[in-house]
Parts: C-alpha cells; structure tokens; sequence
C-alpha cells in the first residue's frame, strides 16, 4: 500500500555550518524494515536533487529504530552565508517525509 | 541525583520557563545555551565598539529574573552568556547578584585569535584563511569541562563562559558532582548525552516537534524547558515540571538524541568521543523519559575553533501580490529585477507562496495557483551602495513593476561567515576569575 513516510515516520533537521543532517525515526517498530529498506541514501538524494549539491551518508541508529543522513555541500554554503530564507535547512526534513513509500497490508 | 535544567537553548530564548523550571523544580543546577557561530561573531564586533560589552544581550534580564529563585532554592546557574566578553558578564551578573550574596564565577582562554594566522587551515573548506581571503573577525575555541572545571569547584552561584562546547556546560556539573575522572570516558559519554539532549531546552519538551494530526502537543504556548535527574552511572530520566506546557515522550527524546550529530557513534566533543548508537530510550511515566546506552571513547587531540570572517552586506527585500493572476504578476517583478540587478552575482528571488524555500530543488512543488505571493530578493554584496539598490529597485516597483504590488519591506544587515580550524589542545590558556559581592 502506497503512503508518504509521513504517515509512518518522523523526523528533524539540524544544521553544521554547510552540512544538513536530517534523522528519520519509525513510529512503530513494524515500520523499521520498511524505513531501513526503502528511505536509501540514494532515495534522500533523489527527494533533496538541487538542494544537496554533496554527499549524502546514511547512519543506522537500531536502538532507536532511526536512520541519519548527513548532506555536505546541503546549506548553499551554510547559515552564514546562504541566501535561502531557510539558511538552516529546517525545512528539509518534510522534503524527506514527503518521499513515497510502499507499506506491506497487514 | 543530581537534578539539572536547561534554562535555554539558543541565545534568544523565552525567559519564563527558566524561572518556573527554578522556582518549581527543586534544581541543583540550570544550564544556558545562548551562543551560536554567528552570535559569537556578533557579539565580536559588539565589544569591538564598546569593551565593556559584547556579552549575551539578555543576560541581564535573565540574572534579574533567575537569580533571585535561584539563590532561594540553592540553584546554581552555567551559561557561555559570557559571549565574547565573559569577565564583563560576570561583572555585570555580579552587580544584579550583589544584594544577594551572589559570587560570580568567569572562564576567559576560549579567544584563540592569536593562534591563527594567514597560514591555518580552514578545515571544512580545505582553505587556508590567506586563500580564504576576507576580513578575520574572531577565532574562538569550543572549551570543553577541562577548562571550566575551575569555575565550577568554585563557590560561585553563577558560571560564566564564552564559546564553550555546549554540552559541557551540562557535563561539567556532573563530572563535579560524581567526581569522574576526565578520562572516564564511559561516564563523560553518558553525560554528553544528558547535555546534549538539554542543551536546546525546549526542542526535547515538544518544541520543535509539534505536527498537528502526526505529533500533537498539548500548551505549546507555555512550553516548558526540561531537566534531566541523572544517576551516578550517567544514565538518566528526561523529564519537565507537569504543570507547564509540552511533553516529553519517546519521539521527543529520540528526535534531539540524534539533532544535528552525524556519526551517531563518534560525537565528538573537547571531553570525548561519545557513542550514542545505542542509546536506548523507555517512557517510564507522564512526561518521564529514561536514557541509557551512551557512552564514548577517548577526547580528541585538537579543539575546535570557529574562525569568522567579515561576510559583507546582505540586502533582503520584499513585495506582495495578491489577488487574480498574483503569480503571474510577481514572477513578472522578478523578471524585471533579474534584468535591473543583473550585475549582482549572489543574487536570489524567491516567490513565497509559490516556491521559496525549496525553489531551488530540481522539481520544485507547482503551486501556479496561489493567490497571495511575496516576492523575495536576497542579495549579497561588500559595497553598500549595491545593498542599498536592492532594496531602491524592489520599492521602485510601486511604479516600475507589475500592477498591484504592495508592502515593500527591505533591510540591509552585515554578516558574518564562519569556518573551522583545529588548534593542539594544550595551546589553550583558560583562566578563571570569581567576583565576589
């Protein structure tokens, strides 16, 4: 069944100078699977293409049932000098919860 | 146990629930986080002008509101309020303080300024600052509890600090309470923890988190800052008083475990390389949340140092269209600037309303039907006269633009870049100073 990782995650931003690092957490143990297999890096890259202009690396967190994606080259140049009305990328983590994911019927 | 607060998590923050979580939380201690990279270069240039400044804007408001319950209930306050001018903020807490009895306690060492030079390498750019190249401002080093163990052996009441790490002004007060040697490294990553999780006040409260219909929270209006009751093994309970707004739940804590850490096993602070990949968190009650896992390796060899340099001027103004066609019109007014301001290179519109924060990804949401739309122009420039035309041509469009437009706001502001070298952690000089009443 087809639903935005919204309805079955959550998630925050935070900001190291040009580096945006967004945690994704599944709200329900059931869900873990389905976030470690399908929220990818490569998936966060696709969700955040033109923003992110750097790596992306994906950390698991199993104890608590999140992963962490640390963007370089994600701010256009970080707090200090980005001209986006958002220069601390808080918003970035609700393109990421945006993304589609596939979730097994129960 | 040692009960800690957090009496602020950035270097504006609401004032109120730092009073209530003192007068009502039977605390040992309150930490204030107030410094980010850019406040501290701000601060910089604010003592530049006058020395007796350049410390946290609100501290004064802060000690006249804190101090007086604080002394009451035998709370002592930490902050790195002290900004760029920590001995000043201590004289300046101490002239509040004074009438109560309050001795005043101040770290100074963290200007690294005389450490740096044209050939130090910027690390997050690869640079050195001469290939850099612009106006240095300030170099600070992040101390770590080393450093401002002094001043907490102190009698004082207050701590005051300047760029300090910021959980270690958490840590620092348990390392002082459980007498852990700063090599421990298993006890000094599970109190990083607790720091880190407080060091942002309200963002583990509910702050920060609120979603309606996905994360609800109840009273965001009266959030409450947390206070964490922490075990001498370092494992600890998160929790807030019950009668202010917010909550502490599972997600909360889960959320600011991980808040701007990248490698969740090696955090790296001036105290150790904590290890919160198995941190394991358990809602023990109402607003209760128990931590357990972290722990950490051996401390780096170098400091950190935020190097900021002179970011020249940024221009922002804005217009408004509403109404039948508002998109149209307003993506017309950003044409006309691209072609009037064409010789700006750091140069961004924005229409808010339609794309804004994410314009710039490669398939932006397609809102074409919006009805309310700001146009936005950002610009960056050294020469103030270019700043002021960005904000001449976007008021210009009152009578050079498309129909309809309105409230033109426009400010120019200087600002700051900021990046990072490494300085051997033994070229430090950190000196305490206690002013007592």
């Amino acid at each position: 069944m087809r639903k935005t990782l919204r309805d079955i995650a959550h998630a925050r931003a935070g900001d190291k100078g040009d580096t945006s690092s967004i945690a994704v957490f599944a709200k329900r143990p059931e869900d873990w699977p389905v976030l470690r297999e399908q929220v990818t890096a490569e998936a966060v890259a696709r969700a955040l293409a033109g923003l992110v202009r750097g790596e992306v690396t994906r950390y698991e967190v199993e104890s608590l049932h999140a992963l962490n994606f640390v963007m370089t080259s994600a701010l256009e140049g970080g707090v200090n000098s980005s001209l986006n009305l958002d220069s601390h990328g808080k918003s970035w983590s609700y393109l990421v919860l945006a993304m589609p994911v596939e979730v097994p019927t129960a | 146990m040692v009960r800690i607060g957090s009496g602020a998590g950035f270097a504006a923050d609401r004032i109120d629930p730092a009073v209530r979580l003192i007068e009502q939380g039977r605390l040992d201690w309150i930490g204030f986080e107030c410094l980010a990279e850019r406040t501290l270069a701000q601060a910089q240039t604010v003592r530049a002008a006058d020395p007796a400044k350049g410390y946290n804007r609100f501290l004064e408001a802060r000690m006249r509101a804190c101090l007086p319950p604080a002394m009451a209930n035998g709370t002592r306050i930490i902050s790195n309020m002290g900004a760029a001018n920590p001995r000043a903020a201590a004289e300046a807490a101490a002239r509040i303080g004074a009438g109560a009895g309050a001795a005043v306690a101040y770290v100074t060492g963290d200007d690294v300024m005389h450490l740096i030079g044209p050939d130090t390498l910027l690390q997050d750019i690869g640079m050195t600052v001469r290939e850099f190249g612009r106006p240095l401002v300030s170099a600070n080093a992040y101390l770590g509890v080393e450093q401002i163990l002094p001043a907490i052996e102190s009698d004082a009441t207050v701590i005051l600090t300047g760029r300090t790490a910021d959980p270690s002004l958490f840590l620092g007060p348990l390392v002082h309470a459980y007498g852990w040697a700063l090599d421990d490294w298993a006890h000094l990553g599970a109190g990083t923890l607790v720091g880190h999780l407080l060091e942002c006040a309200g963002q583990v409260t509910g702050g920060y988190f609120a979603d309606p219909g996905h994360k609800d929270v109840p009273g965001l209006a009266d959030l409450g800052f947390p206070l964490c009751e922490v075990a001498a093994d370092g494992s600890a309970t998160v929790t807030k008083l019950p009668t202010d707004g917010g909550c502490v739940t599972a997600q909360t804590v889960k959320e600011q475990t991980l808040y701007e850490v990248h490698d969740p096993a090696r955090y790296l602070t001036p105290d150790v390389t904590a290890n919160f990949s198995r941190v394991r968190v358990r809602e023990e009650g109402r607003d209760r949340v128990a931590i357990a896992g972290a722990t950490g390796g051996p401390r780096p060899d170098t400091l950190k140092v935020t190097v900021a340099f002179d970011g020249g001027m940024e221009a922002e103004a804005g217009i408004s269209y509403a109404g039948p066609g508002a998109a149209d019109r307003a993506r017309l007014a950003a044409d006309v600037l691209r072609q009037r301001l064409k010789d700006i290179a750091a140069l961004r519109i924005d229409l808010i309303g339609v794309s804004s924060l994410h314009g710039t990804l490669a398939a932006p949401s397609n809102l074409e039907r919006s009805e309310d739309v700001r146009v936005r122009v950002a610009a960056r420039t050294d020469d103030p006269d270019t700043a002021d035309r960005v904000l001449w041509e976007v008021e210009a469009l009152y009578t050079c633009g498309p129909a309809g437009g309105g409230g033109v706001r426009g400010q120019v502001r200087r600002t700051f870049v900021t990046h990072d070298a490494y300085v051997p952690r033994d070229a430090i000089r950190a000196e305490t100073g206690v002013i007592r009443p």
